[in-house]
């Protein structure tokens, strides 16, 4: 990496930590359980930025490697006690283990991703919104078969008991890994790839780009953190069903990707930050709040309703989000800097 | 009842939910034939027409006259729908249409819950549907006779809307070449907005057969016809009307099979199954079985 | 009855036309000739509203109609043949016919303009109930040029309508454009086939990468030294 690089990815770090030490320091409860909400949010858009931005491929029902994640490191770290009591019918394997946070989010992400790889192999071939319908199909077969395999899962009863393992420090850890293989991904060869294969199939093709081999890495890959965001909310709401993960959650994530910048890393993350604080002040305004002498009535779905909305606008008038391809420059500070240093020699000069 | 019976019986059956399905999937497959989209909102305007139903005879209207009511209003919120969010984005790439659709659908769901009710609230079925039909050893319900007589009066129509009119000429020009309508003269904006009415009136209609089974009315309602009216112009192939009633009533005939013959257990999964064929069917015939779009596959 | 002037056209960042200017009286037949790629094309596409130009003008009977939508095009009475035909292929040929005549009412005029195209072309009555795509590449074009006259057209814009045709049909549709052009239809025809265009052409322009840089009469332009050499000297050696 260039010295400009390793610049740039310290001033990232920088400004995490500093949130996150702050955060650490001041931050009471409501206002952590916030910080970690977006922080999962932004996992969840950023992992789909690399399946979908930059391939071009929309994977609607990405949402159900979530959902695996969450069930898999739920079942992993729930602790014998529990499992004997409440979920007697699980295989004498995973009856008997009770693993670490750690290990068990690593599986909550290999199991999307071995799912997605072999999936993956099979609807990849296919063209833009036939892959869209059919991950779509996916979240619906997961779902079901979740929802239906009650000694794994509790059926359509809720996944109670699971440890409150999740905490600022877990949260920052795995954004700043997923951002950091995001990044290095979009910036690899492979990620010059996934680009061309957007933007021109055939040219790509002609150039000889193996396109289902670099849109299955993508989705692997974006599988894999997409689980690892599962546990983490797993082990956040500590209460879950297979309907947790399904329509409403996979529109917030979309939107958060949509607006923030489809091929955007910093879109997806800013995206994230952007609209999962929007979501937060809308759920504090829906039980009705007062201007003045208005007052205004409680208006459930708000925070819905408004994204919904963004959302379409953006559609309309910026179709590529807020940043389409480009990323933010963490140096921009630096570039300020110069200015005004430059702006003091030239008057200086005078 | 013998095994014949019980046969035809389950053939009824399948007949039964094919024409709900078949309602559903061909307003879909009108739209994509001409926009190359994929109106996930195509099941809440079907909800939107059920609910004006409702309203319609609680404000004392008997029900038929409701009913076309739930029609008309069905359409002209399909119309709506285009002009606001959809015309905007004409030629945007096809996914951009389709996550549009969803934030409709967000929208429009929402809404329905915020100035109606979250809750489900019953639908009036008319007394004279309200009953069974006694052939022999079967019993079927009046409701399923209706929907499966109404599909085929309603494909009937259809079809001649579509191949002797003008605008139904016009339409499939305007979906078999864009570049050769706009030379003849077609307004494709005009067709687009025919084509959205049409498909919309059609969810409307088929709104009172979904909801007169169910019984009632509830805001997430249109996702299962949205879901199955898709699942079934892949059978059938995008772009092909015919291929899309078709594929509804291989939609219905697998279900009703795999609830019917598998145990308990497995028939529980059935869902599942259906996408998998479905997926093995983008794979194997990425055209379905009467399908016109040429290139899916890399 | 056709005016362009100055006519700029971009495809995206590509400068196709580069400050075309042309003239169509009424009753005559222009042709525009001028090698693959020169933008001949790109012009009728413009005319006919597909394309929308950057600048410049095109005024039809004193009317301007660069922002026009195609279909208002066709309504004033301009009709477009286009390269690659665009014909509806799981339309019958009866109903392609059909479609060419949208913008006109239904009735005795649609009968009478059915069976003039019919007489034109008797092959399209032939096979009036088939699909326009099980027609082989010549009756396509003839149903082609046959769906853009239902539309009863003032100006007719034809592009390269005898591409990949065997020598008799393209005799047969030069025919066809001098009936027209005594019948009244005013015609601008875009042609690689320079030859048999300048010889029925009564003026013509030449086409080079965006730029106009001849014009003249059908049979000036035809014993152009330049323009033999580019375009008529590889005819000659193609003619069997």
């Amino acid at each position: 990496m260039s010295k400009r690089q390793i610049l740039g990815a310290l001033t990232i770090l920088f400004v995490l930590g500093l949130v996150f030490g702050l955060a650490q320091l001041f931050a009471e409860a409501y206002l952590t359980r916030v910080l970690i909400t977006i922080a999962i949010y932004a996992i969840l858009s950023v992992s789909l930025s690399v399946s979908n931005g930059f391939t071009g491929v929309f994977s609607i029902g990405h949402v159900a490697f979530m959902a695996l994640g969450a069930y898999t490191a739920g079942i992993l770290t729930l602790p014998l006690q529990v499992k004997a009591t409440t979920m007697q019918d699980l295989p004498r394997f995973l009856g008997t283990i009770q693993i670490g946070f750690l290990p068990a989010t690593l599986a909550a992400g290999l199991v999307p991703a071995i799912v997605a790889l072999l999936v993956g192999a099979a609807i990849l071939r296919l063209s833009g919104h036939y892959i869209a319908v059919a991950t779509l199909g996916l979240l619906v077969i997961t779902s079901e078969v979740l929802q239906n395999a009650e000694a794994l899962t509790r059926g359509a009863r809720t996944f109670t008991g699971v440890l409150p393992l999740t905490n600022l420090g877990w949260v920052f850890f795995w954004a700043v890994i997923t951002l950091y293989v995001a990044w290095r991904l979009k910036r690899s060869h492979f990620g010059r790839q996934m680009l061309a294969s957007r933007d021109d199939l055939a040219a790509a093709q002609a150039q000889g780009i193996n396109i289902l081999r670099t849109r299955l890495l993508a989705f692997v890959v974006s599988a894999f953190f997409t689980g690892v965001a599962g546990s983490l909310y797993a082990h956040f709401v500590l209460a879950f069903s297979s309907r947790t993960f399904y329509l409403p959650i996979t529109f917030e994530v979309i939107s958060m990707l949509v607006v923030g910048g489809m091929g955007s890393v910093s879109g997806a993350f800013l995206g994230a930050v952007a609209l999962g604080s929007l979501k937060e002040v809308m759920r504090l305004l829906e039980p009705g709040f007062a201007i003045g002498p208005i007052h205004v009535p409680p208006v459930y779905g708000l925070a819905q309703i408004v994204i919904a909305t963004l959302f379409i606008l953006v559609m309309i008038f910026r179709p590529k989000g807020v940043l389409g391809d480009r990323e933010i420059d963490p140096l921009f500070w630096m570039r300020w800097l110069k200015r005004q240093d430059d702006g003091a020699r030239l008057k200086s000069q005078m | 009842m013998s095994s014949l019976e019980t046969l035809l019986q389950q053939l009824f059956n399948a007949l039964t939910i094919g024409s709900l399905y078949a309602e559903a999937a061909i307003g879909l497959a009108m739209i994509f034939s001409i926009l190359n989209m994929v109106n996930f909102a195509h099941g809440d305007i079907l909800m939107l027409g059920v609910y004006s139903i409702v309203f319609g005879v609680a404000s004392g209207l008997p029900f038929w006259g409701a009913a076309i009511l739930g029609v008309v209003f069905a359409a002209l919120a399909g119309v709506l729908m285009e002009r606001v969010a959809y015309r905007p984005l004409r030629g945007a790439p096809d996914v951009a249409l389709l996550l549009t659709s969803f934030a409709v659908t967000v929208l429009v769901e929402n809404g329905i819950i915020m100035f109606v009710s979250p809750n489900p609230q019953p639908f009036p079925v008319p007394a004279m549907l309200n009953k069974y039909v006694s052939i022999g050893n079967l019993r079927l319900p009046a409701i399923d006779i209706g929907v499966i007589a109404s599909t085929f009066v309603l494909l009937a129509v259809f079809t001649l809307l579509v191949k002797r009119t003008r605008i139904g000429i016009a339409m499939r020009a305007s979906s078999s070449d864009s570049v050769g309508a706009h030379l003849c003269g077609i307004d494709i904006n005009r067709v687009v907005v025919f084509a959205f009415a049409l498909g919309s009136a059609m969810a409307g209609f088929a709104g009172i057969g979904w909801a007169g089974r169910l019984g009632i009315v509830e805001p997430f309602m249109g996702l299962e016809p949205v879901l199955k009216g898709f699942v079934a112009c892949i059978f059938g192939g995008f772009g092909s009307l015919p291929g899309a009633v078709l594929g509804a009533y291989m939609l219905g005939g697998m279900e009703v099979m795999f609830t019917a013959f598998l145990p308990t257990e497995y028939a529980l999964y059935r869902n599942a199954y259906i996408f998998v064929v479905l997926i093995l069917v983008l794979l194997l015939r990425p055209s379905g079985l009467l399908g016109t779009t040429a290139k899916e596959k890399l | 009855m056709l005016s362009i002037d100055n006519l700029q056209v971009y495809y995206g960042s590509v400068h196709a036309l580069k400050g075309v200017a042309l003239k169509v009286n009424e009753g005559e037949l222009i042709t525009v000739i001028g090698s693959n790629g020169a933008g001949k094309s790109t012009l009728l596409r413009t005319i006919s509203g597909l394309l929308r130009p950057r600048s410049g003008t095109i005024a039809y009977q004193g009317r301007i109609i660069n922002s026009l939508k195609p279909h208002e095009i066709v309504k004033a009475g301009i009709s477009h043949c286009p390269e690659g035909r665009h014909l509806f292929a799981p339309l019958t040929v009866i109903e392609n016919l059909m479609m060419g005549a949208f913008q006109r009412r239904r009735g005795e005029e649609y009968d009478r303009d059915l069976r003039w195209v019919f007489e034109l072309f008797p092959v399209l009555k032939e096979r009036q109930v088939q699909p326009a795509g099980t027609l082989s590449g010549g009756e396509q074009q003839m149903l082609a040029i046959g769906r853009a006259l239902m539309a009863v057209p003032k100006l007719l814009l034809l592009d390269e309508p005898s591409l990949g045709l065997a020598p008799m049909l393209v005799s047969r549709i030069f025919e066809v454009l001098i009936e027209l052009r005594r019948t009244g239809t005013t015609i601008l025809l875009v042609e690689q086939n320079a030859r048999m265009a300048l010889r029925i052409a009564d003026r013509g322009y030449v086409l080079e990468t965006g730029q106009m840089v001849l014009q003249g009469s059908g049979k000036d332009l035809g014993s152009n030294p330049a323009v033999v050499k580019a375009y008529l000297g590889g005819e000659a050696s193609c003619r069997v």
